[in-house]
């Protein structure tokens, strides 16, 4: 899922210490970090970007931006150790996470050159070199032995110098960790790690120069190949999760989570058709489906005032009984008033109201208000349970065919956009009965080819709305209220009328501030010349339509006995949140099984 | 059961089970019945018949071994074969025959053999001049499961030379053709014939662009293509670094084959073309793609987690690989723990998979023999230039007593890859003194030698010369085991490495050897051997005979002894060098024999009495190379050397003769050394 409107929690742009002004380095730092670990919420768990001057020994001199490490003690004795950590521990969430070291100068002559490359946990001593202690890891330049959380090294590798650079890679899945040198992967060298590291250098020759590279330069070596080994390994074993008899079990289930999403969102014909081919019945009434999808496209093409008075009639307690909802109604019939959009103030402009939509698309797959309702509400777990209104099943026999009479009886958009994936328009019933086809053959196919459609419809929506929205401001000139002084005459009214019920909601019911920040956002629109390029113009971008139509259908949905979410986008939220908790329970694995990577 | 003529689908029946033998063999007969039932209808005079019947049999086949064996029995394969040639058959009905065919070649081996035997082949590829693609593609399909079949001689590809540019011209057409023919050339490259062949029509040029089709099986069975075109083949090799394929060089796009997420069998493909390029000469080995790619690929490609196959080609590949390149060697040697990781090569069959699973321990055993010799293969590529990476190798686990068991494995390729890595151990001085003496790696060494093929041979020989080295404390051990008769027949093979090995493994035993080793030398090998090895057409034979009789011919004794015995025959040799076409190296080494002899007591009279010999030296004392001078220098120097008796005499002759006059004029010489030499000689006139 692209665009603004995506608000899942974890793919947060960096907040880089309020400077704005990024120097270049800075700049192919983070990009190379959020592509190297695009799981990582650095919010929550920051990526090492340099060595900590607090956390060192006092032999241990920085420099250039707390990359360059050199030594500054004695050096005679092992007592003179000294190490520093980087500023963060390594998030869990990276999957794969690597640094590399490169030795600028192996120290004076006449000294041992004992120099350690690793790891070690917060609070481990500095006076040492990585490796000598508990929980601390290294790998040591001057016999090539690795240190495990013990005095004694074990011979592991090669012997590193001057010019050298040496990398160092843990698996925070399987926990394991490996060297390399020069780019060349010298295999595992510690195995069950704890959690939460830090890379860590340790040194003890006078002279002793080493830079670190926490992703500022292209590595060495190619760690972004082995990672694609590891999402490989990880989306193979998601892709092969053992089901064992219950394969039938797990297709209905499917199934049933493809239609009632397309029921929810008022996809008639291809609930139908696809409620057909799978032998499922559908449990809510095709009337009252149209009924939601004609209010919904009302909403999304501006057309507010109609929007409310077609629920009310189709309706009749709804809004009587949700009076937050129709104020939420009301202050979006305000907006789409500026905007010139709303049938009230378009007959009074002159402009005849389209006899289509304007806007072409439909609800979108997973909107914002999805993901956020998500992550804080309790799941509905079971979605057959409150589900069925009575609605006998033989209702799908009897529209067997519709599917063959959409083109006819559907406004064509709707079509158009479900089934031509990539804008494609041609021969839409042949396209339906071919994927219907797939949905017959199996689980993974009918469900990725579900999401396929819908993301890609919502990629096209986007860029046909963009689109419309420039015709029209191109042909309005963006005037307030499309320019005609009637118009604006009845904006202020209603406005007035608007201001009325919100202090009647307000003695009612209390205070409530979300209500008090929509009418106020709302308002300050009239305070620019032109709203649409002042801080506040986004409340008339077409895309803001989506949660008010999403949260009415919910609420009609909910008066059904019908749930409000559709499972889909449930277990879609639930996946993603479950994937933090992995992120936050140290489970590396969660890197490589973004929820994203199986919507496209 | 049935009585309505319609086939039995399927006829997977277990005759483990006694409960059901009764039942299938009622099947059994049901089946026959019906099969000639299938074949009947193929001889139908109503055409509309015949393409039913075929159609029902293609039906009936699928899956079905037996049902294929029966109708191959009944003689369904050369009516199918005469409907697909006849061209008043219906193209449908031909491509259904084709079908058909094709099916049956899915089957056990012996349906193939049957299918070939039946000329399937010709009257197929005479398909192919068809012009329905439909037809084509199950030609095409049926050829290649005939072919990649290892009964099916390749040779019947190249029969006809017209085959080879017609399926170069059907490559494009659909996708199938591109994966079938592909596939056929991939199986049929066996020889550098094939590859020059397939090379001359444009092999490289159509195949290349397959690289990135978007279909799997088409990209996997081009690169195999590429993998048997080059190997070991530079015009291939040096064709192919230019290749673009897309406007990107090949050789990225197999670096890009090798990545970690790609199929095992695309990335192990990949890194082999990458690694013949490399052999061939065409990527150099410090290319990065080579150091930083291709070589870790590999290396993963041994790693515990590969199949055992797959372990298998990465470590005989990677051997290839880095064979000349010391620095690839070092490189390998720290790759992901690669010397350890190949001893786990050793352990198949598993101790636990005897005991849990029969289907694992056949697997394990089959495999074992070749999982043995790849290991050694790449210990012996891995060891063959540092002298810190033997010393790893023979610290690894139980290494040399692998190496000992493996030199007496029945498996000749095992022993062959043994030999060679002890061979490549055994350039180590410091092994030669420890772990080699340690562990008696002599005695299965000449039990080797007492009956191998050839190829065995020249590895063990050629290791035996290390063995045999002066400072080898293996050497005292194998002469008492009656090595002399042994190299003495190897000098008699007609294998030139042989007999370099031989007559080389003699002169090191004779370096610094008592006078009793040299007699024996001398007595087994029999002057007359030794003439015919001083005229042997193989310049390594003669240098090191010269060599074996310059040690035989050392200290005063020794000297006086030998030629005492066999002076005459020893100074015609030397004569007929002196004269002969031979290269400098080979005078110098004749010279120095002859500086030898004029260090003996008596022997030195054999050249004062040859006034012919002693013009041969003065002639080479001004030679125009100085190395020959030196020797040269270094003979007359011994003749007239002043502490020995008769040194006078000596001394005057060669003065009358015009020596004095020479070593005069090479006092003056530019080399150091021979001035040194000159001004030596000269002092013992004047003393």
């Amino acid at each position: 899922m692209s665009g603004p409107s995506s608000g899942c929690g974890f793919l947060m742009s960096v907040v880089v210490h309020g400077d704005l002004a990024l120097n270049e380095q800075e700049k192919d730092l983070n990009q190379r970090l959020r592509r190297l670990y695009p799981a990582v919420n650095e919010e929550e768990t920051p990526l090492p970007r340099s060595w900590s001057p607090k956390d060192k020994f006092s032999y241990i001199g920085l420099s250039q931006n707390n990359l360059r490490v050199h030594y500054k003690g004695h050096g005679k004795t092992p007592k003179d150790a000294a190490s520093v950590r980087a500023t963060h521990p390594i998030p869990a969430a990276c999957g794969v996470y690597y640094f590399e070291v490169k030795i600028i100068s192996k120290g004076r002559d006449g000294y041992v050159k004992y120099m350690g490359i690793g790891l070690s946990a917060q609070g481990v001593n500095m006076n040492r070199l990585p490796g000598w202690d508990k929980h601390s890891y290294g790998y040591h330049g001057d016999d090539g032995h690795s240190f495990c959380s013990s005095g004694t090294g074990q011979p592991y590798g090669p012997t590193f110098t001057t010019g050298d650079v040496i990398g160092c890679c843990v698996n925070l899945i399987n926990n394991t960790c490996f060297y390399t040198k020069n780019g060349h992967s010298l295999g595992i060298a510690f195995t069950d790690l704890p959690p939460n590291l830090y890379p860590t250098v340790g040194l003890q020759t006078p002279g002793e120069v080493v830079d670190a590279n926490f992703g500022q330069h292209p590595f060495v070596f190619d760690i972004e190949d082995y990672m694609r080994e590891w999402r490989t390994k990880i989306q193979a074993q998601i892709d092969r999760f053992p089901i064992g008899e219950r394969e039938g079990e797990w297709q209905a289930m499917i199934q049933k989570m493809v239609a009632s999403y397309l029921v929810h969102h008022s996809y008639c014909a291809t609930a139908e058709v696809f409620a057909k081919s799978t032998d499922q019945a559908v449990h809510e009434e095709l009337a009252s489906i149209k009924n939601r999808q004609k209010i919904q496209k009302l909403v999304l093409s501006g057309r507010m005032g109609e929007a409310i008075e077609t629920t009310q009639q189709l309706y009749p307690s709804l809004l009587e009984l949700n009076p937050d909802l129709l104020f939420m109604l009301k202050v979006r019939q305000f907006i789409e008033m500026v905007n010139g959009t709303d049938s009230e103030v378009r007959c009074l402009g002159g402009r005849s109201p389209k006899s289509q939509d304007s806007y072409p698309g439909s609800p979108r797959l997973f909107n914002s208000p999805v993901h956020k309702a998500s992550s804080s509400q309790t799941y509905q777990t079971g979605f057959d349970s409150n589900y069925c209104n009575g609605v006998s099943s033989s209702k799908g026999h009897t529209l067997a065919h519709s599917h063959k009479s959409c083109p006819r009886t559907m406004p064509s958009p709707e079509l158009g956009v479900l089934n031509g994936s990539r804008g494609q328009q041609t021969n839409v019933g042949a396209e339906v009965e071919m994927e219907v086809d797939h949905f017959s053959n199996g689980v993974s196919e009918s469900s990725s080819n579900g999401f396929l459609n819908g993301s890609s419809t919502h990629g096209i929506d986007l860029e046909e709305c963009d689109g419309d929205m420039e015709v029209d401001s191109a042909q309005s000139k963006r005037q307030l209220c499309g320019g005609s002084q009637a118009a604006i005459e009845r904006m202020i009214q209603f406005g007035r009328e608007l201001q009325s019920m919100s202090e009647h909601l307000r003695r009612e019911r209390g205070k409530n501030s979300a209500n008090k920040k929509m009418l106020k956002d709302a308002f300050s629109l009239l305070a620019y010349s032109d709203p649409w390029i002042s801080p506040v113009g986004y409340q008339l971008d077409s895309i803001r339509r989506e949660p008010v139509c999403s949260t009415l259908n919910s609420a009609i949905l909910e008066t059904h006995n019908l749930p409000k979410q559709p499972p889909l986008a449930l277990a879609v939220g639930q996946a993603a949140q479950c994937l933090s908790l992995m992120a936050r329970t140290g489970s590396g694995s969660c890197a490589f099984a973004s929820v994203d990577d199986y919507l496209h | 059961m049935r009585n309505d003529g319609r086939p039995i689908p399927t006829l997977e029946v277990s005759a483990a089970q006694q409960q059901i033998h009764l039942h299938t063999f009622f099947i059994l007969q049901e089946v026959t019945a019906t099969s000639r039932h299938y074949v009947d209808r193929l001889f139908d005079p109503d055409p509309q018949n015949v393409l039913q019947g075929v159609i029902d049999m293609k039906n009936a086949v699928i899956g079905n071994n037996k049902q294929k064996a029966n109708l191959i029995v009944l003689g369904a394969v050369p009516r199918l074969l005469y409907l697909l040639q006849q061209s008043s058959s219906s193209l449908e009905l031909r491509t259904e025959c084709a079908v058909v065919l094709g099916s049956l070649a899915m089957g056990t081996e012996n349906n193939i053999k049957s299918l070939v035997d039946c000329h399937i082949i010709p009257a197929l590829l005479q398909g192919l001049l068809c012009s329905d693609l439909i037809f084509i593609e199950a030609c095409l399909r049926c050829l290649r499961t005939v072919f990649i079949s290892p009964v099916t001689p390749v040779q019947l590809l190249y029969t006809d030379p017209t085959v080879i540019p017609h399926l170069m011209s059907l490559l494009s057409r659909s996708r199938h053709t591109k994966e079938y023919i592909t596939q056929i050339f991939a199986h049929c490259c066996k020889t550098p014939e094939h590859q020059t062949v397939l090379f001359n029509h444009s092999a490289i040029q159509n195949i290349a662009p397959l690289l990135i089709s978007p279909s799997d099986k088409v990209r996997m069975q081009a690169l195999k293509c590429f993998s048997v075109l080059a190997y070991e083949n530079t015009q291939v090799s040096m064709t192919l670094v230019n290749v673009l394929v897309d406007g990107e060089q090949l050789s990225q796009v197999f670096v890009r084959m090798m990545q970690r997420d790609k199929p095992i069998e695309m990335q192990l493909t990949a890194a082999k073309c990458l690694t013949y390029m490399c052999r061939a000469g065409a990527i150099r080995t410090d290319d990065n793609c080579i150091i930083l790619k291709t070589l870790p690929c590999l290396v993963r490609m041994c790693s515990k987690e590969r199949l055992l196959e797959e372990r298998v080609e990465g470590a005989e590949t990677l051997a290839y690989l880095m064979e000349p390149d010391v620095e690839l060697q070092r490189i390998a040697s720290f790759t992901d723990h690669l010397v350890s990781m190949l001893a786990d090569y050793f352990k198949y069959p598993s101790s636990v998979s005897a005991i849990t699973d029969i289907k694992r321990l056949d697997h394990d055993l089959k495999h074992a023999h070749e999982l043995r010799q790849a290991a050694f293969k790449l210990y012996a590529s891995l060891g063959s230039n540092d002298e810190d990476i033997r010393k790893k190798i023979t610290e690894t686990e139980n290494m040399m007593d692998r190496i000992v068991s493996g030199l007496s494995e029945s498996s000749i390729k095992v022993r062959l890859a043994a030999v060679r890595c002890l061979h490549s151990l055994s350039r180590s001085v410091q092994q030669l003194r420890t772990s080699f003496h340690d562990h008696a790696v002599w005695k299965p060494l000449m039990k080797l030698l007492q009956n191998a093929p050839d190829e065995v041979l020249v590895m063990a020989s050629s290791t035996l010369c290390n063995l045999l080295l002066e400072f080898s404390p293996s050497k005292e051990p194998i002469l008492d085991s009656g090595v002399i008769e042994l190299l003495c027949s190897l000098t008699q093979s007609d294998s030139p490495a042989l007999r370099v090995n031989g007559i080389w493994a003699l002169m090191n035993m004779a370096f610094q050897a008592d006078q009793k080793v040299k007699v024996e030398i001398v007595r087994a090998l029999g002057t007359e051997q030794l003439f015919r090895l001083l005229s042997d057409p193989d310049t390594n034979v003669l240098m090191k005979t010269l060599g074996l009789l310059r040690n035989l011919l050392s200290t005063r004794p020794h000297i006086d002894q030998i030629m005492s015995s066999h002076g005459k025959q020893i100074m015609q040799a030397v004569t007929l060098i002196l004269e002969g076409e031979h290269s400098i190296e080979v005078k110098e080494q004749t010279l120095c024999i002859l500086a030898n002899i004029a260090d003996g007591n008596t022997a030195k009279e054999l050249i004062m009495t040859n006034d012919d010999m002693l013009q041969k030296i003065k002639y080479y004392m001004g030679h125009s190379n100085v190395k020959l001078q030196l020797a040269a220098t270094f003979c007359i120097s011994n003749l007239i050397w002043n502490e020995e008796d008769g040194s006078q005499e000596r001394q005057d002759k060669l003065k009358d003769m015009g020596f004095v006059d020479i070593l005069h004029k090479l006092t003056q010489a530019s080399d150091p050394n021979l001035c040194d030499r000159a001004k030596t000689a000269m002092q013992q006139y004047l003393a």
